[in-house]
């Protein structure tokens, strides 16, 4: 009985497959339709990569998008390792708990508010001071960073609050001042989690649509935005062949991922071989 | 240096004083009002079963804790306003923290790179510390590429290394199983003897405590029951909760009936109890007397003249252990005694073996019953 696998489960898992990869298939498939038209099929072509090889503003939907995200990134992984230091390793303060909660609310906030909210906020900063003149990348940057920026600290908390304090009071211990402790060992052991981190927050960025619409100004267009606003003009199939360059370059990523999780995993039984051979 | 530095107050002064020490964590006192001394060159052991409070005054020792109150000086310098990196401390952990990104001997020279220490002075000190805990050939090897036993030695060796005035150790042989945790006992008594630190052991492990320990401390609910040498915990404990902690022990209740300067005399339902050594009990007092089952005889053969420290029973239980055999022996009033007696010969199907429901007598020497205050 062990083996026989219920041939229910099996359709299930099939319809399952399919619900979430046809659409996709379609959508490469359909990017190297020579035809205008979407739906009709009019042999195969490379026609529409080379249209959208010569939009220029693609790519500057495309560069505008990665240096948002690799900025946003940047400083989100940065504040949200602090922010989840300061919950982990600080101890008890006055406003911890509050602290805490303001750290997840961007979480479970609409993102409707939080980009409504943001935009209230920047065009009343410019009455009151000035800054920001246009709104744009440096917009969107900020707002990316303060939701992004909570997804990091939940992730940094958790992985520090794993990791236990042992190490860091080995270290301070052994005579290292605070700042050497966490330098010399809780970054590195934060490593991997401040890694997935950092692209958690890219992606993150990437992604989003809702916030990036609100706070944008004239001109400043990210990739989904673009992307949408063209669609809302109808199906277009260059932007089909957009999709299936961004499909290519995510399943690279993840491949290279599941290399390296896979090395790591091999390097990990053969130190625990070396372990059991050691005495 | 004496044999026993805490006797002689004179010539000594204490490496470590601990005075009027309270640490609270919210509304639980881990640690209450506690005073101590350790000496130079001491090996004392915490013991206490868990949440005594033992490791909540290690910590504080290292400087990962501060106290509500009370005072810690170690070589004569007050450390309340000391850092756990600053103090003339180490400390041995539980898990051992091992850097698990760094080699063996990167994490044997962690402490003294921040000590800023030269470079050639780093190797030949790990270098002979690796010696010491005979790993020399493990140095570039990462933590988890070693055994248990290694991680271990690693570990003490990276406390050592800086030559700390006082080496802390929580629960050292915990992680190890029982063959190993026997023969490191004993390695670890054997590197403190030839380093000369003060170590500092917190342990659950009476077995653990008494071989390694010079003196030691039991303690319970943040305060120390009784101190002394494992010999003076054993043999003389000052209170029904010791005697138990410590070994075994069946406990009478009595009342003094004879106070004398050579002598005590208890009146018990075991019967009369005479202690051939003075202590100071008032006559007419209620007490407790604390018997272990070791120091009991049992026999099949009536004693031959009446007297104290004897009484008879009935067989009810044997636990045949190998080495010893347990007997639980109910009195004529009910109460149960345990009796442990080595096996000497092979059990034969002849010969004068006890058995169940027999009806057997005990004796035990007038120096070897307890008397416990509370």
């Amino acid at each position: 009985m062990y083996h026989k696998r219920s041939r229910f489960l099996t359709i299930m898992l099939c319809l399952g497959l399919a619900f979430f990869y046809i659409p996709l298939l379609l959508l490469v498939i359909y990017s190297f339709n020579h035809s205008k038209l979407v739906p009709v099929w009019g042999g195969w072509s490379l026609r529409w990569y080379k249209v959208l090889f010569e939009s220029p503003d693609v790519w500057n939907a495309v560069a505008l998008s990665l240096r948002i995200a690799f900025v946003n990134a940047t400083f989100a992984t940065m504040l949200g390792t602090l922010a989840a230091l300061a919950m982990v390793r600080f101890g008890r303060f006055k406003g911890r708990t509050l602290f805490g909660g303001m750290l997840v609310a961007p979480l479970v906030m609409p993102e409707v508010i939080t980009g409504l909210s943001l935009l209230v906020f920047f065009i009343s900063l410019q009455e009151v001071i000035g800054w920001p003149a246009e709104r744009g990348f440096t917009t969107i940057t900020i707002a990316h960073i303060t939701f992004s920026m909570a997804f990091v600290a939940v992730t940094v908390q958790a992985r520090l609050t794993g990791m236990g304090q042992d190490l860091e009071e080995a270290a301070a211990d052994l005579g290292a001042k605070p700042f050497k402790v966490l330098t010399a060992i809780t970054i590195p052991r934060l490593a991997p989690a401040l890694v997935s981190s950092w692209l958690l927050a890219f992606t993150l960025s990437l992604d989003d649509l809702v916030i990036a619409s609100f706070v944008t100004g004239p001109g400043a267009n990210t990739l989904p935005i673009l992307i949408f606003s063209r669609i809302r003009l109808g199906l277009r199939p260059d932007i089909n062949a957009l999709a299936t360059i961004i499909i290519l370059v995510v399943a690279l990523c993840v491949a290279i991922v599941a290399l390296i999780m896979y090395r790591q995993h091999k390097r990990d039984l053969l130190d625990q071989q070396l372990a059991e051979r050691a005495e | 240096m004496t044999d026993a530095p805490w006797l002689d107050h004179e010539n000594n002064t204490p490496l470590v004083q601990i005075r009027g020490l309270t640490k609270k964590f919210g509304e639980v006192t881990a640690v209450d009002n506690i005073d101590l001394d350790i000496y130079q060159g001491e090996l004392f052991c915490l013991l206490g079963g868990s949440g005594c409070g033992k490791s909540t005054l290690l910590r504080m020792l290292a400087g990962f804790e501060f106290p509500n109150s009370g005072t810690i000086s170690i070589g004569g310098q007050d450390m309340s306003n000391v850092s756990a990196y600053e103090r003339p401390t180490n400390m041995m952990f539980q898990s051992y923290a091992l850097f698990p990104h760094m080699t063996v001997a990167k994490n044997i020279a962690f402490g003294l790179q921040q000590d800023r220490v030269p470079k050639g002075e780093i190797e030949d000190r790990v270098d002979e510390i690796l010696k010491l805990v005979e790993l020399q050939d493990y140095k570039k090897r990462k933590p988890q590429q070693l055994s248990g036993g290694q991680r271990q030695r690693v570990a003490l060796a990276r406390a050592l290394v800086k030559k700390p005035r006082l080496l802390l150790l929580d629960e050292p042989l915990a992680a190890l199983d029982k063959k190993l945790r026997k023969h490191t006992q004993f390695e670890l008594a054997n590197i403190q003897e030839q380093v000369g630190v003060t170590f500092i052991v917190v342990t659950h492990d009476q077995e653990e405590a008494m071989t390694l320990a010079s003196r030691m401390a039991v303690m319970d609910a943040g305060r120390f029951m009784q101190i002394g040498t494992p010999t003076e915990i054993y043999e003389f404990p000052q209170t029904r909760f010791v005697a138990d902690f410590i070994g075994s022990a069946n406990i009478f209740e009595g009342r003094v009936t004879e106070d004398s300067t050579d002598h005590v005399r208890v009146e018990t339902d075991l019967g009369e109890i005479y202690i051939d050594h003075g202590q100071s009990v008032t006559q007419g007092s209620q007490i407790w007397v604390g018997l272990r089952p070791e120091k009991i005889r049992v026999s099949k053969s009536p004693p031959k003249k009446p007297g104290p420290n004897q009484t008879s029973g009935e067989v009810e239980e044997i636990g045949y252990l190998g080495e010893t055999s347990i007997y639980k022996i109910k009195l004529k009033s009910g109460k149960i005694v345990d009796v442990t007696a080595p096996n000497q010969s092979r059990p034969t199907m002849k010969g004068q073996k006890i058995t169940w429901e027999d009806t057997v007598y005990l004796q035990w020497e007038p120096s070897s019953a307890m008397l416990l205050h509370s």
